[in-house]
């Protein structure tokens, strides 16, 4: 059998089938530095909308190895200081490190003892700042950041995004990964400036739905965050409500018993 | 001033617990032409009178930009205070490219302070021997802060540095409290009439030569106003300003009949 098909591995995922490579002696120091130069565990889309009043952002919980729904209960969102939110689609491990040097930037802060704050645009840029500069590296943060925040003194909201490449933009509503392809045009269609919170909610989760049925790398389990005039806020996860499998007598009920 | 055994170092203590070095430092800034700054709700003022070696040379700059939101009148050594300018410019610069927005005036404060205190400690070290008036305004509104070359800085409502300072301090701690609703030209011709108290009766007091302004504030970048453009405000606080307008008035009318 020709196992042509087995070279050209999915991201994140080894060749073990290929032709063992008999290759002729290649100079590879020990030294030699390593680079991401594809993810291994990877999160899939964030959606972000602002809405009249604050930002809604939604995600699934999952963090997928490959093609295989490895850890499916990891929060992909995280607060920074006190009006800051940042979720995250790619590398699991690559946001961790971001989030000690955000987590090291709010102590600083703190230790200034000045009773100022950076706002959320200051961390967002910082966060374009840092993953541009691993790019010039050619060393990556694999990662699309969503940041999204709400200052109760001037009581506007903010919400932007950067990508791994240190692309950094503003907008009204935003998705990352799959979700780009999926729920941006949804979100085109159906978003208006003065929407309230609750029709903010359904829309991020109808495209969290729709999201589920065709994105092979996500999942039900979703978790919303908010940014308002009453502060922050990441709600537990919760589960879709989706079309009725039971007919197929589903072997995974729930995802509880996983 | 004496000297005595334990005046020569930096880094040792008089039995009476002081550090004569600093002390001497702190002299410097005294023997400097003066400098008023003042600020109310909206605007930041500096006000300087400046000096020159001969009349045949130029005035030595007593006012210097540090960024937009930000300037400096130093009293001292001016050679000191370039260098720490410089490094106001410097660290201003780095944070708008990291966080693309204006540096908050306490934290650039707060690291001018650290620089000097470090002067204060190491052995081989001399202080900085100039004092800085800083006015800024960011998003917690004006502000006024004086730096010293022990590492000490205060915030203030007014204040000045310099040559024969009490007597503009004097005059200062007379009006402050009506600076809070001040305009800017209100402001500015405080200021000047403070300046106006440290100069001497026999000397030619107050010229659009020897006066350097430096305004900052809501929707005003910092400006410095020097030479011909200083002329309306120095003639608003002029001795025989009375006589100069009767003057102007019959010159001027003439010219209405033809």
């Amino acid at each position: 059998m020709s196992s042509k098909h087995f070279r050209f591995p999915v991201f994140g995922q080894v060749d073990y089938f290929g032709q063992p490579q008999h290759s002729a002696a290649s100079y590879t120091p020990s030294e030699e530095k390593q680079r991401t130069t594809d993810p291994i565990v990877t999160g899939s889309s964030v959606i972000a909308i602002k809405y009249n009043g604050g930002v809604v952002m939604g995600c699934d919980t999952l963090c997928s190895y490959g093609s295989l729904a490895r850890f499916n209960n990891i929060q992909r969102v995280k607060q920074f200081g006190p009006k800051t939110i940042v979720g995250y689609s790619g590398e699991h491990s690559d946001f961790q490190s971001i989030t000690q040097l955000l987590d090291d930037l709010v102590i600083d802060d703190q230790c200034i003892d000045d009773k100022s704050q950076l706002s959320t645009e200051e961390i967002w840029n910082y966060l374009a700042r840092v993953l541009y500069n691993r790019r010039n590296k050619v060393d990556p943060l694999w990662n699309n950041l969503v940041v999204m925040g709400f200052d109760k003194k001037t009581d506007k909201s903010f919400l932007g995004k950067v990508d791994l490449y240190g692309t950094c933009f503003k907008d009204d509503y935003i998705a990352t990964g799959y979700g780009q392809h999926i729920a941006l045009p949804l979100l085109r269609k159906a978003y208006s400036p003065d929407m309230t919170l609750e029709q903010a909610q359904k829309l991020i989760t109808d495209c969290l739905r729709v999201l589920f049925y065709r994105d092979a790398r996500s999942s039900k389990r979703v978790q919303l965050s908010y940014a308002n005039a009453n502060g922050m806020e990441i709600s537990a996860p919760i589960e879709l409500e989706t079309y009725n499998w039971d007919i197929g007598e589903a072997a995974v009920k729930s995802f509880d018993q996983v | 001033m004496y000297r005595n055994q334990y005046d020569s170092d930096i880094t040792t203590f008089s039995p009476s617990g002081r550090i004569h070095q600093i002390e001497y430092a702190m002299e410097a800034v005294k023997q400097g032409s003066a400098a008023v700054a003042l600020k109310s709700k909206q605007y930041a003022v500096l006000v300087s009178l400046k000096r020159s070696s001969s009349e045949l040379g130029s005035y030595q700059k007593k006012i210097f930009v540090v960024d937009d939101h930000i300037g400096i009148a130093i009293s001292g050594l001016t050679a000191d205070a370039r260098v720490l300018c410089n490094y106001m410019r410097n660290e201003c610069a780095n944070y708008k490219y990291v966080y693309e927005s204006d540096m908050r005036v306490e934290r650039l404060v707060t690291k001018v302070a650290d620089k000097s205190q470090v002067h204060t400690q190491r052995y081989g070290r001399r202080p900085y021997g100039v004092g800085l008036l800083v006015a800024g305004y960011d998003q917690t509104g004006a502000h006024i802060y004086q730096t010293c070359p022990s590492g000490n800085f205060y915030s203030y409502k007014s204040i000045s540095i310099g040559a024969r300072s009490q007597s503009a301090k004097t005059y200062l701690e007379k009006h402050f409290e009506a600076f809070e609703g001040c305009s800017l030209q209100e402001l500015i011709v405080h200021g000047l009439r403070a300046l106006r108290e440290t100069i001497p009766n026999s000397d030619t007091g107050l010229t659009s030569k020897n006066v350097s302004i430096g305004i900052v504030g809501h929707d005003q970048p910092f400006k410095i106003i020097e030479d011909e453009h200083t002329a309306p405000y120095v003639t608003i606080i002029h001795p025989y300003r009375h006589i100069l307008e009767m003057i102007d008035d019959e010159q001027a009318e003439p010219m209405q009949t033809n």
